[in-house]
Order: structure tokens, then sequence, then C-alpha cells
């Protein structure tokens, strides 16, 4: 807890969000799953959804018109070849990265404010890797083919190339994505179990019992789970840090100026982490002001994401001062050229945006009270977001659209296709969010219940 | 009184004990294994800490089934890799090694996570008997508690030491809420 230390009348009380609330294992129990249990849908919920979903609908209309025309729809061409297509892929990967950094890496560390996050951080991952793993799939030019990136004995004798950056890829984010939903899917059988029970209709009986799998709560049971639970945590801390790496390889490896250089991983993964907790406190503070959730999301948990942005934002802004000065240390004209390029060319104006939004913004974060006000940590956070949707963007387009040789520069626009399919894909996001909390328990029920045991028996002693 | 009517054992699959707390199931178990129980099973709504203990559970071989899932999943790409590159489709880049390690990494580390993590899921599943579509302790009503707020402590009638009348007095004994015949 790195604000608790040295105010000795915090430190003296692990923060814990149930503490001192009166909850009981039945009432945390009834509290959220009646959240999704009931049987009245609330209106603000149709509305919302209704409107993602519209957008999903658009996102859905970009994409058969790309299979059926090709990629020329967006505005790509030499030398900028990947523009909003791997803009958006690198942007909602990293926003991932949070849910599994609050699931694994806080639970490794034993920080227990994590348990009424985590759920929904983690569905936050799921969706926002779904979204991602649109876009390479898409800019591949026949997406019908995606399937040649697997590995597998063909007729043509074939296979994928196993020094590219871009197999990796394919393997870190297929990867990814799966033990993402494995995590996901583990922590919820015991939800699943308690929502089987309480359910009121029987289709919720039947569908929520088949998603337990029978779960019953046995002992031996129990201690397996929570091995393997701490296990994928485990696995799931480094994968998170390769994810990332791996992304920022499809960079790093290559030979362009601003492109080619080693500090992209560390970077990259502080960028992820910040840009996903941005999201998370984007996501986080509506959901628990609808939901009357202030018992569970309390302020302690906004303030200590608030902390990570601050650290992480500092990270990140260590990470462009690196680039520039390894850009001015080389003596490489293309290098040189490049960081000039990017502060004074034209789209500098994007440039000097990603560093407000990115490094200026963030700072009044040093302030209590900044930490304090709900409001201001939601505009932050939403300013981040565009930060670092603007990072990718520069770091993508800027070193693509001058070439080596002036004769072969040019210029990026995205077009009308371009942004439907990104704001489509927004509208997945908030669409799938959507029916996670309507369908699924948002708050992890059973490590809510440990924790009022875990609270009741400290403050018995 | 009843127990004299029924047939001993034959058409039970035992007795189920509530309790209010997991201190109180915790010391009913230990009681139970005391009295020489041997097929006992207890059930919460978490994890509660020091129940496997109290029923003699201390070994999984879960985290070998992960070891196994990871050496698995690490040596089968980067042999894969290898077989591929090097014995398969040797191709000639450049005059660059045949056999370049550095770049076969990536993917020998994310099939490594893939597979421990597969292992870790199926096999936390799989030990543990699950998916389970029918389970007798459901034919009790107040079992749909046990993912709520209460305890139960179950004494299987297939326990050499069973005894319907026994067993129920014993589990009184242990300050139980109620005590209920679980159905087969």
């Amino acid at each position: 807890m790195p604000e608790d230390t040295g105010r000795p009348h915090v430190q003296s009380e692990p923060p814990s969000p149930i503490r001192g609330t009166g909850h009981t294992y039945a009432s945390v129990t009834d509290k959220i799953s009646a959240i999704t249990l009931s049987r009245r849908t609330p209106r603000g919920w149709l509305l919302g959804f209704g409107v993602a979903f519209l957008v999903v609908m658009v996102l859905l209309f970009a994409i058969t018109y790309l299979l059926a025309v090709g990629v020329g729809i967006w505005g790509i061409n030499m030398p900028v070849a990947w523009g909003f297509a791997i803009v958006n892929f690198v942007w909602w990967i990293g926003i991932g990265h949070a849910g599994t950094l609050i699931s694994a890496i806080l639970l490794l560390m034993r920080q227990q404010w994590r348990t009424s996050i985590n759920r929904f951080a983690e569905a936050m991952t799921l969706f926002a890797v779904a979204c991602a793993g649109l876009f390479p799939v898409l800019h591949l030019g026949r997406p019908w083919f995606f399937y040649w990136l697997i590995p597998y004995p063909n007729t043509m004798d074939i296979w994928p190339q196993f020094r590219s950056p871009l197999v990796w890829d394919f393997f870190a984010v297929s990867t990814y994505g799966t033990v993402s939903l494995l995590f996901w899917y583990i922590g919820l059988i015991p939800d699943f179990a308690t929502l089987r029970d309480r359910s009121q209709s029987s289709i919720g009986r039947i569908i929520y019992g088949m998603l337990a799998m029978g779960w019953r709560g046995a002992a031996r049971h129990w201690h397996r789970y929570e091995i393997a639970y701490l296990l994928l945590a485990g696995l799931a801390t480094p994968l998170v840090v390769s994810v990332h790496s791996i992304v920022s390889f499809d960079f790093a490896v290559a030979l362009l100026p601003g492109w080619h250089s080693t500090i992209f991983p560390p970077y990259f993964v502080a960028g992820a982490i910040f840009s996903g907790f941005a999201m998370v406190l984007t996501i986080a503070i509506p959901v628990r002001a609808v939901y009357h959730l202030e018992e569970f999301i309390t302020m302690q948990h906004l303030r200590n994401m608030a902390l990570i942005i601050l650290t992480t934002g500092l990270i990140v802004g260590y990470g462009y001062l690196m680039e520039a000065f390894t850009a001015l240390y080389s003596g490489n004209d293309y290098e040189i050229f490049t960081l000039y390029n990017r502060m004074f060319g034209p789209y500098a104006l994007l440039y000097w945006l990603m560093l407000g939004c990115n490094v200026l913004a963030p700072q009044v974060l040093w302030f209590r009270q900044v930490r304090g006000s709900v409001p201001l940590l939601f505009v932050i956070a939403l300013i981040v977001n565009v930060g670092m949707w603007l990072e990718r963007f520069t770091i993508v387009v800027t070193s693509l659209h001058r070439d080596f040789l002036p004769s072969s520069w040019g210029m990026y626009y995205p077009t009308i296709w371009d942004w439907a399919t990104f704001v489509g894909t927004i509208g997945l996001f908030v669409a799938l969010l959507f029916l996670f909390l309507r369908f699924l328990p948002m708050i992890s029920i059973f490590e809510m219940r440990e924790l009022v045991a875990e609270t009741t028996s400290s403050d018995a002693t | 009184m009843q127990s004299l009517h029924t047939p001993p054992n034959l058409s039970l699959y035992g007795l189920m004990a509530e309790f209010a707390t997991p201190d109180a199931l915790l010391e009913a178990t230990r009681c139970a294994r005391r009295a020489g129980y041997r097929n006992v099973e207890a059930y919460t709504p978490f994890p509660v800490e020091g129940l496997a203990e109290a029923l003699d559970f201390h070994r999984t071989s879960l985290p070998l089934v992960v070891l196994l899932g990871g050496a698995i999943g690490g040596l089968g790409a980067y042999f894969f890799q290898y077989w591929l590159n090097v014995m398969h489709y040797p191709l000639n880049v450049g005059g660059r090694p045949l056999h370049s390690w550095p770049a076969f990494i990536p993917v020998t580390f994310e099939m490594t996570i893939l597979i421990a993590s597969l292992a870790a899921v199926l096999g936390m599943l799989a030990l543990n008997g699950l998916p389970m579509p029918y389970h007798p302790l459901f034919n009790v009503p107040r079992f749909a508690l046990a993912t709520r707020d209460r305890f139960f402590l179950c004494i299987e009638a297939r326990d050499p030491q069973f005894d319907r009348t026994e067993t129920r007095r014993f589990l009184e004994s242990v300050a139980a809420y109620e005590v209920f015949e679980v159905e087969p």
C-alpha cells in the first residue's frame, strides 16, 4: 500500500472494503447476486445496451464492407501500411493488461482490496482482448485465411515463419486470451453455484447449474481450487509481462527509426498498465454509482488505482524521455530526424497532445484532494485513455510516414471506415460489458464472504 | 425412533449436519476424525483455512500436473520449432543458422504458460470429479445455503463406523444446528 506508509492510523488497519459496514456472509451474497438475479431489467441498462448494440451493428457493417471490398477502404497505403488497425490493436491489448495485473499480481502480493474489483477487471481484459484480436485479423487482407498462422500439417506444405514477431504475436495474444478466459471462469465457478442455488427461475437454475458444473464447496475441492487459482496467478503474471513485450517486438524487431529500440518492451508494459488502470477507473466509477456499490468499491480502491496510474505514468514519461535521448545520442541522422519529425512534423500536434495527456495530466494525482474526488478521477482516466491512444498513433504513423527516401514520403488520413471500425469495437466492448453486468456477478461473491470471515475474526481477536 | 423401522444404511448417502460458523464446523470435523470416522466431507461457502488439514487432506497431485503441463508445452514447442526449421523445412536466409534458438523463445514461453494453465484448470476439475451433474447432497433443500452462509459436515454411509442412530447422536453432540438424512 504505497499511500499508507507513514500514516500509522491507516497502517494498523489493513484496507478491506467491508470492514465496519456490518456485512455478513448472507448480506454480501444477497446484495451482489440480487443484481444478476433480479427479474426486472433496469431501464437505464436497456437504454445503454441498446445504444451499444447499435454501435456493434456499425462494426458489423464496416467489417462486412471490408470483407467484400478489401483493406483499400481504409486509409492505409504505402508508406503507412499500418494505420488504425495496429494503433487500435495495441491500444486495446494494453487496456486488457490491468485486469490480469489486478487479478494475478495483486493476488500474489496479498492485496486484499483487489477482491471487489478483480472480477470486472478480468471481464474488461477479456472484452478488450476480443476487440484487440479483431484488428490484426481484419488487417491481414484475406482475413478468412487467418488460420494459416496456426502451425498445422497442410496440403500446401507451408508453415508459419517462427522467426517472425507477427507469429510470436499470434501465439502471445491467443495464449493471453485463453488464459484470461480460464482465470475468469475458474473464479466464477463458486459464484455460479451460488446463483444456481439462489435463482428463482428454472432457466436460471439450469444455465447457472451447468456453468457451476456441480460445484458444492467440498473442503477437498476448495483445497485443490485454491492451489489451481494460485498457480494460475503465478502463470498469468509472467504472461502479462510477456504479451505486451511481444507486441512491442512487432515494432522493435523492425529496423525502422523510431521503432528499433530496446526500451520498447518495458515502456510498452508500463504503458499497458497505465492505460488499463485508466480504463478500470473509467468503468468502475459509473458502475459503483449506478449499482450503489460504494461499500464494496470504496474510495480506497479509487485512490489506490490513481496512485498506480501516477506511478506508471511517470514510467511512461521516462520512456518518452529516454526515446528522445537515445535518438539524439545515437548520432544517427534517421533517428534524429524521426524525433524531430514527431515533435515538429505534420503530426506534431498529436505528439504534444499525447505528452499533455500522459505526462502532464496525471501529475495532478500528487494531490490528495484530487485523488479523493471521484469526478476529477473520472476525467483524468478519460484523458489517459485518449493519451494512450495518441501514443499508439504517434508510434505507428510518424515512424512510417517519412520513409528513408523523401520520394517515398506520404501521409496517413483515416477514412470513415477506419473510424467506423474503431468506434464499432468500443461499442462491442461496452455491449459485452453491459451483458456481463446483467448476467454475471460483477464482484466475486465467495471472495467477499472470505473477506467477511477474515475481518470478523480479526475484529474479534 | 424412526431409525428402528428403516433398514440400516441402505437407503442413505449419509448424514449431514448444519453449522452456522466456520469455527463450529472446523471443531466438529476434528471431533468426527477423532471419533474414528473416515468418509467425512465438509462443505463451505468459501475456503476455510485448516479444514482440509482437519480432514487429513494434505497432498494433491495438482502442482505436479501443472509442472508436467508446462514441461510438455515448453519442450514440445521448442522441439517442434527445431524440427520444423532444422529438419523438416530448412530455409537458408542469408546464411543465418537454422537453429536460431533466441527466435524460438517467445513461442516456447507462451506455449509453456498455455499448456500449464490448461493443466491447472482441467486438472483441478478432473481431480475434483467435476463436472458432476447429480449429487445426492442436493436432495437436502437446506444444502442450497452451502453457497451462501451455512457450513455442512457430511458423514457418509459407506463409512465402516457409520450407524444411523449412533452417527446422528454424534453429530447432535457436536452442537450441530440440525442433522439431515441425505438420500442417495
